[in-house]
């Protein structure tokens, strides 16, 4: 399925939820959606037929300045095509519908995305930090993160 | 033809018999058994396996790998040192029993290696948490060079003192000793004492006290 | 001759407790610095709750910092035991940004390095998973092979096991003359060791006993939790990207996707896992003897092709099949040298999320062969 295709047939379902789609040569296919319905318009991408993503390939948070994004490339193994779904929220209240119970997959990358970029994924049963120690100060992928000069005592820049 | 004719010989020690300092002895038979700790990071230990297999034949300095820090060694440092990970090196070296070594093996634990600039999470040199005896360089080092470390290694063994000479030791330090002797004669004789007094004879003749 | 009597034991009085032991970060067992903190009770385990982190090495931030052609080396320290593989989707996806193709004979090159990398890496996975299980010989004769295949490489790129010999719009340089006398000794060498490999490891009876029915993955499951790589193909689902999303020269040689069959015990089980890499291994020296044809000799510069300037606008997902897994970066780039968001997609990380659910219910000792079945690199799954 083409991805104007599964535009169309997001439109038809969720409306004004659905907010673009981005065809520019360079980038691949995405979708924008608005964060407040997420987890039903996973639902639908997963389960409904002819769409049938049932592969979650990536979850990445991704800083753009004044927000925040959340980018999720799917893949579909029965029809063999995949899609970019994206989200975009803002910096100061960063909440983003958790999808780890439709794919199990984003349970750690969410947690991750959590830990690095500080978005905070609402639902998840566990958003605890996974790759930094759990007393770590800021998000460091973030563009405005400052290299801390002392971590339990030992000096962090060289 | 025994060997006390031989010895009677000072210049014929012939080939069974060397001469030299305890230390030397101590010394030799420490540098060529080395056990370490199965203990790996990142990159490197993927060059030290391969030092440690077929090809390369790591047991040949006598090395044998011990998975509890309380029986090494000394420690491979193989790989980046993260500030998570930071802690619990620290902690497996005071556990290690003395006399102790590190080698750091690869830039990452030198000085932070590729990540010295951008790494938030990388501690810049394993050395500003624990001593290290032997730095080798290489991002990772060949096992050549790993081998060489470890000859480094073996020599530092190999010329180390383990007894202080008196004569080197400042006065206060013999000062120190010397009462250290004198207390540990008192209790010797307080205990003895102790000992004999509350010794059950019973039963037993002619026990020399 | 004593007399075997039952003893009636009243049970219902006896106290038990789960107890929670710590596996890691510093043990031989768990390939590198993972931690398991391991729920058990008496040998059973009850819970497994991986803590990952301790190898992070910020490779995200380090990428926001650096040129295009300056990551390369970074992306080679992800997954260390097979840099190759790590530097084609990564090149691929920036090639596909800047809208630049290579020739054939290049992308030949950089698959039979992809390749020959693939069975470095599965050598040094049933090589530490024979170690898991107790077999010590493996290791031994796998890491001899292993050394010849990191012998040609050194000799084309100049450097032993992270080689940046991938280049943007090219490569590094050409092959050397002598090159393909060089792989016809590995391919030969390979298959007489991995004919040997399965007597020693893989029909031994000890071995298939500690490994079959242990940790079996359901295919529902594997898809759901985003599994890829050998763990999912030992559950039976037939899914390589380099047959259904072809890059590079995959599209054009003939090779076999395998997957695993339930020999010893269950479909999906750890040996399963550990013989879909043995036929794997077998798949990537048919590949490197057909692309090894594709190699002509001719006087191309393979470094005519890189770009001078490379700054591209555009995003996309750019993903391989890494021996692990579905390795995919994701690259954002605003029109300047450096991008503006570089995301690793790891299979490690993935597979390893799996972990508590394939391991409860097994005993203790079993947990150790699932982790290994699994084969984890910490340098990927922290990054």
């Amino acid at each position: 399925m083409l991805p104007n295709e599964i535009f169309d047939k997001l439109k038809i379902e969720f409306g004004e939820e659905i907010i673009s789609l981005n065809e520019d040569p360079g980038y691949e296919p995405s979708i924008k959606v608005e964060p407040t319905n997420l987890v039903d318009i996973m639902l639908f991408l997963r389960d409904e037929e002819g769409l049938e993503f049932d592969y979650p390939s990536c979850l990445s948070g991704v800083d753009l300045g004044a927000n925040l994004g959340v980018v999720y490339n799917l893949y579909s193994m029965k029809r063999a095509h995949k899609i970019t779904i994206k989200v975009e929220v803002p910096k100061e209240a960063p909440d983003v519908p958790s999808c780890e119970l439709v794919w199990r997959s984003f349970d750690w990358h969410e947690r991750e995305a959590y830990d690095l970029l500080g978005i905070n994924f609402v639902g998840h049963h566990n958003l605890t930090r996974i790759l930094l120690p759990d007393d770590w100060e800021g998000h460091p992928l973030r563009k405005d993160y400052v290299q801390p000069d002392y971590f339990h005592g030992m000096k962090v820049p060289y | 033809m025994g060997l006390l004719d031989r010895l009677d010989n000072p210049y014929d020690v012939g080939d069974n018999i060397f001469l030299g300092t305890v230390e030397d002895v101590l010394n030799w038979g420490r540098s060529k058994s080395d056990w370490y700790m199965t203990f790996g990071l990142a990159c490197c230990a993927i060059e030290f396996m391969a030092v440690n297999a077929a090809h390369f034949d790591f047991m040949r300095f006598g090395c044998i790998p011990r998975p509890s820090p309380r029986q090494t060694d000394f420690i491979i440092i193989s790989g980046t040192v993260t500030l998570k990970m930071a802690e619990r090196i620290k902690r497996l070296y005071e556990q290690m029993a003395e006399p102790k070594y590190v080698i750091s093996m690869g830039s990452c634990s030198n000085s932070g290696g590729p990540y010295w600039e951008n790494g938030y999470h990388v501690l810049k040199g394993v050395d500003r948490i624990i001593p290290v005896d032997v730095y080798i360089p290489g991002c990772p080092p060949r096992p050549e060079a790993f081998m060489d470390g470890m000859v480094q290694l073996q020599s530092k063994i190999n010329h180390q003192a383990i007894f202080r000479k008196r004569k080197e030791m400042r006065p206060e330090d013999i000062a120190a000793i010397d009462q250290r002797q004198i207390e540990l004669k008192k209790l010797r004789a307080e205990y003895e004492a102790y000992r004999i007094e509350h010794l059950d004879l019973t039963g037993v003749d002619n026990v020399a006290k | 001759m004593s007399e075997i009597r039952d003893v009636a034991i009243d049970l219902g009085n006896v106290h038990t407790e789960h107890m929670k032991l710590n596996v890691g970060p510093q043990h031989p067992s768990t390939h590198g610095v993972l931690r398991l903190m391991v729920e058990l009770e008496g040998e059973i385990v009850v819970d497994v709750v991986p803590h990952i982190g301790y190898l992070h090495r910020c490779f995200e931030k380090v990428c926001e910092q650096n040129t295009y052609t300056q990551i390369v080396p970074y992306v080679d320290r992800m997954d260390y035991v097979n840099s190759m593989n790590n530097e084609l989707p990564y090149v691929i996806g920036v090639e596909k940004l800047l809208g630049i193709t290579v020739s054939e004979r290049i992308e030949a090159i950089r698959v039979i390095c992809a390749e020959l990398d693939r069975i470095a890496s599965h050598e040094i996975a049933v090589a530490t998973f024979g170690m898991d299980a107790g077999a010590f010989t493996p290791f031994l004769y796998l890491f001899r092979d292993r050394e010849k295949i990191l012998w040609v490489l050194e000799k084309l790129s100049g450097s032993r096991l992270l080689y940046n010999y991938i280049r943007i719009g090219g490569l590094m340089r050409d092959v050397y003359p002598t090159f393909k006398d060089d792989l016809r000794d590995i391919i030969k060498t390979v298959r007489e060791t991995n004919a040997e490999i399965n007597n020693l490891l893989n029909d031994n009876k000890i071995f298939v006993e500690r490994c079959a029915n242990i940790g079996i993955l359901p295919p529902d499951v594997a898809i759901n939790y985003g599994a890829s790589g050998p763990m999912l193909r030992a559950s039976g689902v037939r899914h390589d990207l380099r047959r259904v999303d072809p890059y590079s020269i995959y599209n054009k040689l003939d090779f076999e996707v395998c997957v695993g069959t339930g020999t010893m015990g269950t479909v999906g089980d750890s040996w399963d896992r550990n013989w879909v890499r043995m036929l794997e291994m077998e798949q990537s020296l048919r590949i490197i003897e057909q692309a090894m044809e594709m190699i002509t000799d001719s006087s191309e510069d393979v470094r005519a092709g890189i770009p001078k300037r490379i700054a591209p606008k555009g995003e996309l997902y750019s993903r391989a099949e890494n021996p692990k897994g579905e390795l995919g970066f994701y690259i954002v780039g605003d029109g300047k040298a450096k991008p503006q968001r570089v995301k690793g997609r790891s299979p490690c990380y993935v597979n390893l999320s799996i972990i508590p659910e394939i391991s409860k219910g097994y005993m203790f000792a079993d947990l150790i062969i699932i982790l290994g079945s699994i084969d984890i690199v910490l340098g990927e799954i922290d990054r």
